[in-house]
Order: structure tokens, then C-alpha cells, then sequence
């Protein structure tokens, strides 16, 4: 039997199945048992009873992407199955299981060439007082896998104490089952074993992880509106924040929300707000304002396939664009972008600490995929971002809210603070503050906001920058990940590739992007956009060498690693 | 919805023959309704037992159009048959439908719209002036007593499913 | 903090700054202005402890008039951004400023939720029934016949009921002024300000650019014939019916403010993770 790097496991089922939950216990046993994983999910139209897979990716290393093909594929049952498309695309090495009374199984399947093998699940699942047929495909996906019974046993009685004693007995004696039916199963792939290692472990969803990120940054305050891909940030934040001293209000729309916060931050809290493309249109004059006002305040973005409502439950890159150009006039900003499920907390915290720091908008763009994705991991180092704003103390009168001062951050009054009072403003403004139409105070004021963000130092966290070689893989987001493993495959086929993933979007940083892309003499770019509009932002900010080329398609497909290392393979021969 | 919902006046044979092609007609097209939330939220199961009822009722509803003959009851029902409730009797209550319903739950909404039913033409019967209403709205009342019997059957063929029938391990799934 | 004596010194021109308005001369806005700061002065209220929050409009513009902290933000949206930072800042006195066509119409929505959410804090609107900073487009207030270059001949439509709309969205004090009595104003933003939860007070403030015939206001106004009641069904019946001039405190609510419970740690962000852990 072949060990492989990784394993992928998919569960299928419709309403009630429980082929999500499946997914996550497994992903919790392997997590437990000291393997990575990532677990995606995806479903039907439907708010309950649509057909739904979890996919869950194991292996012995952290797992920032989705594999090709699934190995593993358990049907609970199968039907409109056929509509989860390539999400549940097999190989010929791969095995399929199938419940007989389950329906026929996606026609893509048998043209796969995969071995398919029937189980009664549902049959043998009424063998067990209470017995579900989910808890059989947990086990026999966990036998065929080579976990220890044990560890997934403990796992899950964990999981469903609280249900009672019935519920665990039954889940106990369906897993027995699973592993038992396992045993007469023939898989011929092998997780290799895990690395043993004393380092914490952490089950977490992207949308958690920025959530935490926020708070550790310093933010106490979050005004939201709900919308999916981003109301997990919402739902883990609320509870939370009560207990550091903070609160979360649901605003009526996202044109409040992102005024609340702004309302908050002006009063001293530092704050926050999450949305998806379309709250981020409506907030966007608002974001002009907090520029020009100089009030430090996040927005989370994870984004979803647009434009308008467009795909809600599914991931894309485009909004770059309205993110780093979005506003009226010069209104330059900070965005960021997380690279992995574990980067979320990094990348938001770091953007609460830029944020705090340079009085500015800090936009983080997540995405569905690492937003919604469920991560077993090391638990990601503390870093020392915490939130500090520059304040007013004793101040000279005529106090100046917006002085030209060096470097561009100038103190900022709290309300509440004497001899200190200003207004607000976001008309151009003197320093004081006071609203002008002067040609000099606009020159200045915009002076002051784009040299603030672009003399500060952002070091080495602005980008991933990775392996060696002349041909670089220019990406950003949640792409890294996969952008990573089809250079180490490349690696494998004794190819050297680069990898260049800006963290940091905006402000730009030519010199550092010019040392790093020193040498390369192809620049293959690769966005989840059709637009290309990570390509033609390159293009405008940088200068990239004659030989570039775009590997770009629009959501809902995610660029998988094979295609990336193929274009590579591919460019190289010509 | 135990209780009969007030019905249309009934005056004559055409009135009868009317409202009770109508009672049919108005379940064929509930269940069929219920067949295809059940298909849309992959219950193929319950989709099916709908699909059944709603053929059966369909029989029905073509039986008496057959012996209305001349009548036009599509026509006539359009005018007259017609519940203070909005819903006629043979209705399954669309608000009582659940994506994980089971087949029991099925037949006990057939079997409350096959006694409504009943209830109803007891009550033309009962209260018929012209002996041929009368006597015609009598044999609905038998029709409909063998319909609450064969429900009644059917339903011995099915366990009570327990508490947790709706226990779904998974998360409702946020949409938009 | 300020002694008791210091903030008794506190006298109506501490309040107000050396920025020089820009209003019309004549514009009811200067007389709010001046309620404005004898009801500071009156409440005692430390101008740093203030903070005055107004979207887009002449209106708007009142925040840099006074000495208080101020914010003018984008059109529209000031009561959201106050309901952010009183939640945060409850030691703070909000006072909300803003129009008819900034708080009716592009603000509409943040009306009703403000009112619904009782947030503690003053919302003052200067009603003068017409968009002035644009050159006279006819508001949400505007009777259906004005004439206007947007709307020759005029809207035809029937004006919003802004005091009606507060009361069944859930104000919890609802009154109305007249710019031209800055005393009577006063008394009432006074009581407005002390009131808890969100007390709405819409303030009939000629515009003597646009609307020149809303000089005659001044003899239209008069007191409320009945003192404020605290039943919101009867307060609406009688704003229904009233001539629009009946000036005075009309409702007073006793609904409990929205103040969540805020500024309490009880973990330690390590204890934050355990969600997490494996």
C-alpha cells in the first residue's frame, strides 16, 4: 500500500444525512489523532434538506488546499448528488461507497473508472437502537484510513455528551460497525503517520480565526449586518467580545454599520465590522469618510463570487478591485489579505495594529474558502500586534486634529479629553479641521493621508515570498495555498519555482516587490477573478518582467494545484 | 384542523357534484405542491407518497367529472365552491410539511383531509332538502368512510416514527 | 472632572467656537445654534463631555459652531455613527443634528431604528422643509405644491409625519420647537437632553433663502394647549390631528434606554482560544 501525502474524503448526503457534521467529526478524530487537515462544505440551494458533501483533506503536514480528487467518496445516499459537480470528482485508484437504497451515484463516477463498492448503511444502521448511518460512514471512513479506534471513539462521545448517554452509545456502536465493515474494504491509500510533536492544536474555521484576530488586534466594538460568507466572523464575535469587555450591535443595514464603528473608533474603541461584496458597496462612501476623517476602523470582507448577489455560498477574488480603488476621490487606504485559514488571525490582527496605527481603514480580504473552510492545525504563534493609536495629550491651543506633522500621524483628541474639541470632518479640512475649499490645505491633507501610509514600515510580513528559480508565481489570498503545493510538486520534478504573495494590497510596496522579483524572468499570476484584476494591478503598481502570463478563472471553481504546476510544466517546454 | 370548514351551500345536484369535484381537484394539486417541496428537498420518499396520493385523489376527481355528464362542474365549481377558510377540505395543511417528514406523517394529513371530508358531506346529507342531493350526498359518505378506512390501513403498514424524527446532525446552511 | 462650581460657570458663549457659520443671515439655524448652547450651558454639561454628530446640510454644519466634540460625517448617517459611539462612550452627552432632507429622506432608515433602539441620546432635526446646500429641491416635508425646478408645479405627494413616524417607532420623547423662540427651545432640548433614551425634537427652522414664506412661521407657532402625555396613542392622535405649529414637549416615554452592558473583562483573551483547542 502507498503511503500518500494526503488523503481526501468526501460524505454526500441530502437533508438530515448529517454529511457536514460527518465531515467535521472526522476531520476533529484526525486533528485529535495529530494530523492536519482542511474541511470544506458545500450544499444545495436549500437553507435545510439541500444535498450537501464535506471534504475533508488529511495529511501529516498543514493542508492549505483542496486536492483534485476525492479517494474516499461515501454516499449516504446520492440524490441530485449529480449537481455537486466536480466537488466530488473520483480517480480510477479512488473508492466510492454507496448505499443500494440510496439511489444511483453521479453518472461522473462510473465514467471514473473508480471502484465502487455497495454498503446497506441505512440498513444497518436500524441494527442499532437510535443507529444513524452518518455515524457507519465515520467509521468505516476512520477504518479505511487506519485510525485508531480509540482516539475517534473519544473524539466523538466529546462531541456528543451532551446529546446523552443514548446518543453516545448508539454513535459508539455505529462506528464499531463502520470499522468493522472497513476491514473487508480495500483502499490502497495510507495517511503517513503523524509527526509527534507537543505543540497545541487547534480545530478553527477562517472566519473564527479573523474574528480572534480582531480581538487580539484590540478591537471592542463590531457593528454588523448579516451576510453570508461572513456572519460566522459575527457569531463568533458577539459572545466573545462580551467576555473582554466589548459588544457587538447588528445594524439596521451596512451604510449604519460601518458608521457605528466609525461612531465608536471617533470615541476611542477600536472597532470593527465583517461583510461580503455586496455590504461593501454600500459602505464604501463611508470608507472615504473614515480616510478623510482619519479613523481607524476594519472591515473584514469575505468575499463571495459577485458582482451583485451572485454566488452567496461561494468563493472568488474579485473584489480587489472596489477594495483597493473603490472610493471617490484619492482616498488611499490599507488592505490586506489572509493567505491561509491560520493567516486569517495573523493578517486581521496585523491590520487592527495598521489600522490603530496610521489612523486608516484597514480592509481584510478574506474569501469564502478560507472564511468557511475548517482547519486542524499548530496553533499559530502570538505575534505583537496590539493596537496602539497615537493620542492627543497636553495639547497646544488651537489644538490641530489633522497637523502636518512628520510622517503624517498626527495625535487624535478622545472626546472627553479638555481643551482638546474638534470636529470630525470630512470635508477637506484645515489642520484644525475646519472645512475649507483651499487649494493648498486639499494638497496638504491629501500629502499628509498618502504619506502616512506609505513611510511607515511595514517589514517582511507584506508578502510571502518563497523558493528560488527564474519563473515566479505571483498570487494573493487564499490561492497561496495552492500556489505553494504545485511548487513543491514542481520541486518534486527538480523544477525551482518562486512564490510572491502579497499580504499587504495597499498601500503598494514597489521597492520591496522590485528585490524580490530581481532575477525572475517569468511571472506566471494566478487570481480567482475573470477580470484578471490581481494581473492588471500588478501591472499598474509594478514593474514585472516582458514574459508574464495570467492563470485566472472566476468563482465558484477554485484554481486547484495541478493547474498551476501544469501551466508551469507547460510554459517551460515552449 | 379537526373541524369541518364551513362549506358552500348546497341546492342541487349540480351544487354537489360541483363542490365535490372540487374537494378533489384542490387535493390532486396540495399534494402534488407537497410531492415537489419533498423532491426540492431531496425527500424522494415522501416525494413519492405524495406523488400517490395525488394520483389517487386525481381518480377521484375524474370519477366525478364522468358522472356529472352534461354538467359542467369546472365551471359551476368556479362559482360556488368555495370555505370561509380559504381551504377546502381535502387540503393537507401545507404548514404542517417538514423536509424530514416520513410517510406516517404523510398519511395522517391525508387522513385528516379524507375525515373533513366526510365531515362535510355528513352534513350535506343530513341537512339536504331535495332527496336526490340527499341521496347522492349519501354516497359520498360512504366513499369518503372507505376513504378514512384504506388511510387507516395504510397507516398500520407505518410505525410512529420516534421523537427524533426531525433531528437533522446538521446545520441549517445560510444561503444569501 | 470639573467641580460643581466650575461647571456652574459654565456660561452659553463657553459653548460655542470661533469657526463663523456660513448660514444665511436670517436662517432659523443661528437661533438653534444659540438654544444649543444655553441649554449646555443650563445642563452645565462640560463642553469636552459633548458631542455633537450631524451628516450632510446646512444643519449639518453646527457640530464646528460649538466648542464640543464634533463629527460631520457623510449625508445621512449620523444617528448610526452616534449610536456607535454612545454605546461605547456612555459617560458622553450625544446630541444628533440634522435636516429634513438628511434625516427623513437619505437617513430615513436610521430614523425608524434609532427611534426603535432608544438609545440614550438627543436627535434635534432644523425642519425647514427644503434642500438648501442644493439650491431648493423639495424634502419629505415639502408641501405638495411648492413649486421647485425638480419639481415644477410641485411634488403632488403628501409630506412624511416625522413626529408620528418617531412615536411608533418607538421615541421616547417627542417634541417640537420654533427656531424664533431660542428660549423656549432651550428649556426643551434641556429636558429633551435629560430624558433618557431617545428623545426626538424636531425644530420648524425657516429658510429665508428658499422658502422666504416661512417668515410667516412666527405667527403661525403656538403652544401646545395641553401639557406632554406619557401614552403614546394619544400623543400620536393629537400630532395627527394638530396644525403642525403646535409647539411644546408632546411625549414622554418611559421605555428603558438601550445601553448594553459594556466595559466589564471577565476573560483573559487566552481563555478566548479554548474554543479552539483540540
Amino acid at each position: 500500500m502507498a503511503n500518500s501525502r494526503s488523503i481526501s474524503v468526501a460524505f454526500v448526503g441530502s437533508g438530515g444525512a448529517g454529511a457536514l457534521t460527518t465531515g467535521t467529526f472526522l476531520l476533529e478524530a484526525a486533528g485529535a489523532g495529530g494530523w492536519y487537515g482542511l474541511l470544506t462544505r458545500t450544499v444545495g440551494a436549500q437553507i435545510r434538506g439541500g444535498e450537501a458533501v464535506s471534504v475533508v483533506r488529511l495529511a501529516a503536514a498543514p493542508v492549505e488546499c483542496m486536492a483534485e480528487k476525492i479517494d474516499l467518496l461515501i454516499g449516504i445516499d446520492w440524490h441530485n448528488a449529480q449537481r455537486l459537480g466536480e466537488e466530488i470528482a473520483v480517480g480510477s485508484q479512488s473508492l466510492v461507497i454507496g448505499d443500494p437504497r440510496g439511489g444511483d451515484p453521479p453518472s461522473n463516477i462510473a465514467a471514473s473508472g473508480a471502484r465502487v463498492a455497495q454498503v446497506p448503511l441505512k440498513d444497518m444502521a436500524k441494527t442499532i437502537p437510535e443507529g444513524r448511518p452518518n455515524m457507519i460512514a465515520l467509521g468505516i471512513a476512520a477504518g479505511l484510513l487506519g485510525f485508531p479506534r480509540d482516539v475517534v471513539a473519544k473524539s466523538i462521545e466529546q462531541r456528543l455528551a451532551e446529546k446523552g448517554a443514548a446518543a453516545v452509545e448508539a454513535s459508539r456502536a455505529a462506528l464499531a460497525l463502520g470499522f468493522d465493515t472497513a476491514t473487508s474494504l480495500d483502499f490502497p491509500f495510507r495517511l503517513p503517520p503523524p509527526v509527534q510533536s507537543t505543540a497545541r492544536r487547534w480545530l478553527v474555521s477562517g472566519n473564527e480565526a479573523t474574528a480572534l484576530g480582531a480581538i487580539r488586534g484590540g478591537i471592542r466594538f463590531a457593528a454588523a449586518y448579516p451576510i453570508t460568507p461572513a456572519t460566522e466572523v459575527l457569531e463568533w464575535l458577539a459572545p466573545n467580545l462580551t467576555k473582554v469587555g466589548g459588544v457587538l450591535l447588528q445594524a439596521e443595514d451596512e451604510l449604519a454599520a460601518i458608521n457605528m464603528i466609525i461612531g465608536a473608533s471617533f470615541g476611542g474603541t477600536p472597532a470593527m465590522t465583517a461583510t461580503s461584496g455586496p455590504g461593501l458597496s454600500l459602505m464604501v462612501e463611508s470608507l472615504g469618510l473614515a480616510t478623510a476623517a482619519e479613523i481607524p476602523i476594519v472591515i473584514v470582507d469575505v468575499m463571495r463570487a459577485g458582482p451583485s448577489t451572485g454566488i452567496p455560498t461561494k468563493s472568488e477574488q474579485a473584489d480587489l478591485n472596489i477594495a483597493v480603488y473603490g472610493c471617490h476621490g484619492d482616498a488611499p487606504h490599507l488592505v490586506l489579505a489572509p493567505q491561509s485559514v491560520a493567516d486569517c488571525l495573523f493578517t486581521t490582527q496585523w491590520a487592527t495594529y495598521l489600522a490603530e496605527a496610521l489612523q486608516s481603514p484597514a480592509i481584510v480580504l478574506s474569501d469564502q474558502f478560507i472564511g468557511q473552510a475548517r482547519a486542524a492545525i499548530e496553533r499559530p504563534a502570538d505575534v505583537a500586534f496590539i493596537g496602539q493609536r497615537l493620542k492627543a495629550s497636553a495639547v497646544e491651543q488651537p489644538y490641530k486634529r489633522y497637523a502636518l506633522v512628520g510622517g503624517g500621524v498626527s495625535p487624535m483628541a478622545i472626546p472627553g479629553m479638555r481643551g482638546a474639541q474638534y470636529t470630525a470632518e470630512g470635508l477637506t479640512h484645515t489642520e484644525r479641521g475646519i472645512p475649507t475649499g483651499g487649494a493648498a490645505d486639499h494638497q496638504n491633507q491629501l500629502n499628509k493621508r498618502r504619506h502616512k501610509l506609505d513611510a511607515f514600515n511595514y517589514g517582511d510580513h507584506w508578502a510571502t515570498v518563497e523558493g528560488s528559480g527564474d519563473l515566479a508565481v505571483v498570487t494573493w489570498g487564499s490561492l497561496t495555498g495552492a500556489a505553494r503545493e504545485a511548487i513543491g510538486r514542481l520541486r518534486d520534478d527538480g523544477i525551482d519555482a518562486a512564490l510572491i504573495a502579497p499580504r499587504l494590497l495597499a498601500p503598494v510596496q514597489p521597492d520591496r516587490f522590485a528585490a524580490v522579483l530581481a532575477g525572475k524572468e517569468r511571472v506566471l499570476v494566478v487570481e480567482q477573478t475573470h477580470g484578471a484584476q490581481f494581473y492588471h494591478y500588478l501591472r499598474a503598481h509594478y514593474d514585472l518582467p516582458a514574459n508574464v502570463r495570467v492563470l485566472n478563472r472566476p468563482g465558484p471553481s477554485p484554481i486547484r494545484p495541478n493547474e498551476i504546476h501544469r501551466a508551469i510544466t507547460e510554459w517551460r517546454k515552449q | 384542523m379537526s373541524k369541518t370548514p364551513g362549506g358552500p351551500k348546497i341546492s342541487t345536484l349540480a351544487d354537489l357534484l360541483a363542490v365535490a369535484y372540487q374537494i378533489e381537484a384542490d387535493a390532486v394539486e396540495r399534494y402534488e405542491l407537497l410531492a415537489s417541496q419533498m423532491e426540492t428537498h431531496n425527500n424522494p420518499e415522501l416525494a413519492a407518497t405524495f406523488r400517490d396520493l395525488a394520483r389517487a385523489e386525481a381518480v377521484h376527481r375524474d370519477e366525478i367529472k364522468r358522472l356529472a355528464g352534461d354538467i359542467d362542474v369546472v365551471a359551476h365549481a368556479r362559482d360556488m365552491a368555495k370555505w370561509n377558510t380559504g381551504e377546502s377540505p381535502e387540503q393537507a395543511d401545507i404548514g404542517a410539511a417538514h423536509y424530514m417528514m416520513t410517510p406516517w406523517h404523510a398519511l395522517q394529513l391525508a387522513l385528516g383531509g379524507e375525515q373533513r371530508a366526510l365531515a362535510y358531506f355528513k352534513s350535506v346529507a343530513e341537512t339536504a332538502k331535495d332527496s336526490a342531493v340527499k341521496k347522492m350526498a349519501e354516497e359520498f359518505v360512504e366513499e369518503e368512510a372507505e376513504h378514512v378506512n384504506l388511510v387507516h390501513r395504510l397507516l398500520r403498514k407505518h410505525r410512529r416514527p420516534p421523537e427524533s424524527w426531525s433531528d437533522d446532525p446538521d446545520p441549517p446552511v445560510a444561503q444569501e | 472632572m470639573m467641580s460643581a462650581d466650575a461647571q456652574l460657570a459654565c456660561k452659553p458663549a463657553d459653548y460655542k467656537s470661533d469657526v463663523k457659520p456660513i448660514w444665511c443671515p436670517g436662517c432659523g439655524d443661528y437661533h438653534v445654534l444659540m438654544s444649543f448652547t444655553r441649554a449646555f450651558a443650563e445642563l452645565g454639561l462640560p463642553p469636552e463631555k459633548i458631542a455633537i454628530i450631524s451628516g450632510i446640510g446646512c444643519s449639518s454644519r453646527i457640530p464646528a459652531y460649538t466648542n464640543c466634540y464634533g463629527f460631520h460625517g457623510v449625508h445621512g448617517r449620523a444617528l448610526a455613527l452616534a449610536a456607535g459611539l454612545k454605546i461605547t462612550r456612555p459617560d458622553l452627552t450625544v446630541v444628533v443634528a440634522s435636516g429634513d432632507g438628511d434625516g427623513y429622506s437619505i437617513g430615513g432608515n436610521h430614523f425608524l431604528h434609532a427611534c426603535r433602539r432608544n438609545i440614550d441620546m438627543t436627535y434635534v432635526v432644523m425642519d425647514n422643509r427644503i434642500y438648501g446646500m442644493t439650491k431648493g429641491q423639495p424634502s419629505p416635508t415639502t408641501e405638495p405644491e411648492f413649486d421647485t425646478a425638480l419639481s415644477p408645479g410641485g411634488t403632488g405627494l403628501r409630506p412624511f409625519h416625522p413626529l408620528v413616524i418617531a412615536l411608533a417607532s418607538g421615541a421616547n420623547f417627542v417634541a417640537r420647537c420654533f427656531s424664533g423662540a431660542p428660549n423656549e427651545t432651550a428649556s426643551i432640548l434641556v429636558d429633551a437632553i435629560r430624558h433618557p433614551g431617545f428623545s426626538f425634537v424636531e425644530i420648524l427652522s425657516p429658510c429665508v433663502t428658499f422658502r422666504p414664506d416661512e417668515k410667516d412661521w412666527k405667527t403661525l407657532v403656538h403652544p401646545a394647549p395641553v401639557a406632554a402625555t406619557s401614552d403614546p396613542a394619544r400623543a400620536a392622535r393629537r400630532i395627527m390631528t394638530d396644525d403642525g405649529f403646535n409647539i411644546g414637549i408632546l411625549y414622554r416615554g418611559d421605555r428603558k434606554p438601550y445601553q448594553p452592558r459594556f466595559g466589564q473583562a471577565c476573560a483573559d483573551l487566552a481563555e478566548l482560544e479554548k474554543d479552539f483547542e483540540l
